[in-house]
């Protein structure tokens, strides 16, 4: 199977702080990937390198076989993005949030098909009409994240990516969360990239998972496979241990 | 050798923020460029622009407005007490109109819109990019430099010289009311002077002036918003840097365009 997105040697630092250092990863069309790894090693920065908002130093990335080089609509039509604090637009109600691509650009529809559309994605990420005209600042957090949900599945994507899903939620919002990114990509057929902390979701999302320390893939492979890894950095990792071969400062 | 280590740490720091500044006015060029760029390009995002120009003409109108009138007002006394000295008290309808049209209008209103709207710009897109939202408007097809700057750098540099304009009349209006109900003045023959003095060029050069003022607010606010710092820290610097770039710009663009305008 070719693979959706193709990461080749990619490479980033911030001043001295090497962030990410020759990662290599491909990622096939349906395959449901959890990127994992401690704070600061470099998982959002490879997402936003997916996405053309950081530039690399060196590598490349080619998303359904375009090769990305910044900002590309065409790469861009084909995503959708959970971001970690929902980055809902404060200024405008819920149901043009979700239907924000309906109403401009290349997809534009009339705004009624556009709203009857929003309510719709609503409805799937379990909330209902009656939220559609209000304003993402009266929402709670976990109804933020669904209503980031609804937004990112809305065009219907062909990869999504998931930043942080379940942070800030708690564990009860935050499995219903978990259901539900599951859900839509199975029902989607998407492929899905998540980062995450978080080994509830690890195991209610993945299908593969990438662990990243050091600024290099330390270990990638079937999330049934996790538990047996025989990596001590990944063992560590997931059992959340304060000791072993990841420094933890205290 | 001491004294040596010392000069040189000095010039270091000099070559230091002469390079800083450097850097700053090439950004800044580039930003500019970009955004002008994106003016001429479609989409268009009318609904955008008709926003910015509600929040940036209409509720800027009591500000200036007010502005307008007290110092319209104070001017004309202003005026009344110098000229007295010369015995040409009659002079205050005539200083007063163009003293408001060609300086003080589009001066005191850019300053007043600087502090209200480019404040405004920088902490709305500030929190913006804190909280991802620039980020989530790229990955939803929409070029940030289309949807955020352009509007707002369109209704700025539009929408001014009406709001200065605007307050031009009420400046004057400040000064009449002073004139015939402090001073003494005949109202016919206040209105009459204003009129005869005033010529098609003063209120026009004010109005390029406003122009200018107009673009150079929203583009402080924009830049310094586009590339806030994180946090509230980040975003309170870019609200302050906003602000202050934007009013030096404007008084110094306001030499610059004085000596082209009005050539000795």
């Amino acid at each position: 199977m070719s693979a959706m997105i193709e990461i080749r040697d990619l490479a980033k630092r911030f001043g001295a702080n090497v962030v990410l250092d020759g990662i290599t990863l491909d990622i096939a069309k349906g395959e449901s990937l959890v990127v994992i790894g401690g704070s600061g090693t470099g998982k959002s920065v490879l997402l936003k390198s997916v996405l053309g908002l950081i530039k690399p130093e060196r590598g490349s990335i080619s998303v359904a076989g375009r090769k990305v080089a910044g900002h590309d609509p065409v790469i861009m039509d084909k995503i959708g993005m959970l971001f970690q604090g929902g980055a809902l637009f404060d200024s405008l109600p819920v149901w043009q949030n979700v239907a924000f691509r309906l109403l401009q650009g290349k997809r534009r529809m009339p705004r009624a098909d556009a709203r009857a559309l929003a309510i719709e994605k609503l409805a799937r990420v379990g909330l209902g009409a009656e939220v559609a005209d209000q304003f993402p600042a009266e929402l709670s957090g976990g109804m933020q994240k669904r209503v980031g949900l609804a937004r990112a599945i809305a065009a219907t994507p062909e990869i999504i990516f998931f930043d942080e899903p379940t942070t800030g939620l708690d564990p009860i919002m935050a499995g219903v969360i978990n259901t539900l990114i599951r859900e839509i990509v199975v029902e989607l057929g998407v492929t899905a990239v998540t980062i995450t902390h978080d080994m509830s979701s690890v195991r209610a999302i993945a299908d593969t998972v990438a662990m990243i320390h050091g600024g290099k893939l330390r270990w990638h492979g079937k999330v049934a496979a996790i538990d047996n890894s025989g990596d001590a950095y990944l063992d560590q990792f997931i059992h959340g241990r304060a000791t072993g071969p990841i420094e933890a400062v205290r | 050798m001491q004294a040596i280590t010392l000069f040189h740490g000095f010039l270091a720091s000099i070559g230091r923020s002469v390079l800083a500044l450097f850097t700053s006015i090439g950004r800044l060029v580039l930003f500019a460029g970009q955004a002008l760029a994106a003016l001429p390009r479609p989409p268009f995002y009318s609904r955008e622009f008709g926003q910015q120009l509600l929040r940036i003409g209409y509720f800027s109108l009591p500000v200036v407005g007010l502005t307008a009138l007290f110092t319209g007002a104070a001017l004309a006394l202003q005026i009344f007490a110098g000229g007295g000295r010369l015995n040409a008290e009659s002079v205050v309808p005539s200083i007063v109109a163009i003293g408001m049209v060609r300086e003080l209008g589009p001066v005191l209103g850019g300053l007043m819109v600087a502090g209200r709207v480019a404040a405004a710009i920088a902490a709305e897109m500030g929190t913006m990019r804190v909280t991802e939202q620039i980020d989530a408007l790229t990955t939803l097809s929409a070029d940030p430099m289309k949807y955020l700057v352009a509007p707002r750098l369109l209704a700025a540099t539009l929408v001014m010289p009406v709001l200065v304009l605007i307050g031009d009349v009420i400046g004057i209006l400040g000064g009449f009311l002073v004139a015939v109900y402090r001073l003494g003045f005949n109202p016919g023959a206040y209105v009459t002077n204003t009129i005869d003095f005033l010529e098609v060029g003063d209120v026009t050069s004010g109005l390029i002036k406003a122009s200018v003022f107009g673009f150079i607010v929203a583009l402080m606010g924009c830049y310094h918003g586009y590339n806030s710092g994180r946090g509230a820290l980040g975003v309170g610097q870019a609200t302050t840097n906003a602000v202050v770039s934007a009013s030096i710009l404007i008084l110094a663009s306001n030499y610059l365009l004085t000596e082209l305008l009005f050539p000795t």
